[in-house]
């Protein structure tokens, strides 16, 4: 035990400030010390399966699937288990990954360690974004030093920053020493995974939230969010707020509310993008009402995703926003697989001829594309990227239609949306 | 009707479109030339041209499937 004594009990986090509360101002990581005594010593677990479905934890990487599912199919799975931190963050719009790896990383590593325990591996890979390996693997050296994971070896491995990477049998295919793409399934990876062990890949947000679940328990998990979807969740909010950053929001928090907690909007706003690149385009008016929880959130044919949340101004153009990002998808297709290569590359040549050239163009190509290419693939990229092209038709359809008129684009912001320069993915 | 169902997989499929000609019943090419497959169970009096597409694709990417488990067929 380190800095928690008897006399000196640990509370659970009040509120909704439960990943982010111990954040350092001077922008340092989180130290183990520091750590522990904010939130006590993480002691081996009973059932955390069980634990882990009352508390009904969701992975926080985008799926949403039931953490305690994934859990019990890997301990019970044949073989020596092994776990996988995925902190594979390559969505532009989106940090809240990098940002508990950066600054708590301990959260992630407790998480990663009662984990592994709990379906019996002795080994943990944190996969990171490299901009964030140092502050990780010191956070590792931290724990080592101390001998604080008996039985349990953590080990960090730097992912390149490519969409796809992040995907699971892409993770795991990397790890295993192949390029960062996916592969067709099955075997998912919790059949045959990484060095071909049954693998637990799960997002280094979920695994902050089991850390303290592992402490704190279920009820003071469901304390927060809505009976459906509880807890609470990072939200990586960018565009039109006066400041943009990652937010802890209990889920079902109104998008009003998580726009006031960034200072309010500074622009006149025409949509939201919610869910990042993956997600949908809701227009401004449909978003006064929008709660950041799935349940609410189809009826706008939305999901909260990886909770990516971009507040496009009424200066940009929404239909050039989304050529720039469906040209970027386009690129960032594994190249595996056909109706993915030749349709994302069909749709972003048409969206750019609307734009850039004045031209216009087969306006029924572009929709045939996209229904074309859904399911098509091994992963779930087309799908991910048809996605959000048929919201741009749903909520900008006044700019398609001045663009297929050939009336000049009205937009005075251009590249709102964070694009990375592409060609050199590894 | 049978619980075969076909499934592409897309990384190994090279859009050679035999699977087309041999099966037209089911199977029909996009506008690249790679097969669309719906998945749904295959009659049975069709299962003699399902297996037949499956075995001539020249990349392997075509593949029978039991509907319940995944298990090839």
């Amino acid at each position: 035990m380190t800095a928690v004594g008897v006399s000196e009990p640990v509370l659970a986090p009040a509120g909704s400030a439960r990943l982010l509360q111990g954040l350092r101002r001077d922008g340092r990581a989180v130290s183990l010390d520091d750590h522990v005594s904010r939130y006590g010593a993480l002691e081996p677990a009973g059932d955390l399966v069980d634990l882990v479905a009352r508390a009904g934890l969701r992975g926080r990487g985008g799926a949403g699937f039931p953490t305690a599912a994934k859990l019990a199919a890997v301990r019970d799975a044949r073989g020596r288990a092994v776990v996988v931190a995925n902190g594979a963050e390559g969505e532009p719009p989106s940090g809240k990954d990098k940002v508990l790896l950066a600054y708590v990383p301990h959260l992630v590593l407790d998480g990663a360690v009662a984990a592994a325990r709990c379906v019996g591996a002795r080994e943990a890979l944190v996969a990171v974004s490299p901009t964030v390996l140092r502050p990780a693997e010191q956070a590792v050296s931290e724990r080592r030093a101390s001998g604080h994971d008996r039985g349990v070896t953590l080990r960090v491995v730097a992912v390149p920053d490519r969409f796809v990477a992040g995907e699971e049998s892409a993770l795991v295919q990397f790890l295993n020493g192949g390029p960062a793409l996916p592969t067709f399934t099955p075997p998912r990876p919790f059949e045959r995974g990484v060095g071909g062990a049954p693998t637990l890949v799960q997002n280094v947000e979920t695994l902050a939230h089991l850390g303290l679940i592992v402490r704190f328990g279920a009820e003071w998990f469901r304390s927060a969010g809505t009976i459906d979807e509880p807890g609470t969740a990072l939200v990586t909010l960018s565009g039109a707020v006066r400041v943009p950053g990652v937010y802890e929001i209990p889920l079902g928090r109104p998008l009003r509310a998580l726009v006031g907690d960034a200072g309010g909007l500074s622009a006149d706003v025409q949509a939201f993008l919610l869910g990042g690149y993956f997600g949908t385009w809701v227009d401004a008016s449909a978003a006064q009402t929008v709660q950041l929880a799935d349940a609410g959130l189809t009826r706008h044919g939305a999901a909260v995703g990886a909770r990516a949340v971009v507040a496009l101004t009424a200066s940009a153009c929404g239909v050039a926003e989304t050529a720039r990002v469906a040209r970027y998808l386009a690129a960032q297709s594994a190249g595996q697989c056909g109706p993915c290569v030749h349709g994302l590359a069909a749709v972003a040549d048409g969206l750019e001829q609307l734009v850039q050239h004045g031209r216009r163009p087969d306006h029924g190509r572009i929709r045939r594309s996209l229904a074309a290419i859904a399911g098509r693939g091994a992963c779930s990229h087309p799908d991910g990227a048809v996605r959000f092209v048929a919201s741009a038709y749903r909520v900008f359809e006044a700019e398609f239609d001045r663009h297929l008129h050939g009336r000049p684009c009205t937009a005075r912001t251009s590249s709102v949306l964070p694009v990375p320069s592409f060609g050199a993915a590894a | 009707m049978s619980d075969l169902v076909l499934r592409v997989n897309p990384i190994k499929c090279d859009g050679h479109g035999l699977c087309a000609e041999l099966f037209p019943e089911r199977i029909e090419l996009d506008e690249w030339g790679y097969p669309i497959v719906d998945g749904e169970p295959i009659p049975g009096e069709l299962e003699k041209h399902a297996r037949r597409a499956v075995a001539e694709c020249p990349t392997l990417a075509l593949l029978a499937m039991r509907r319940n488990g995944l298990a090839p067929a």
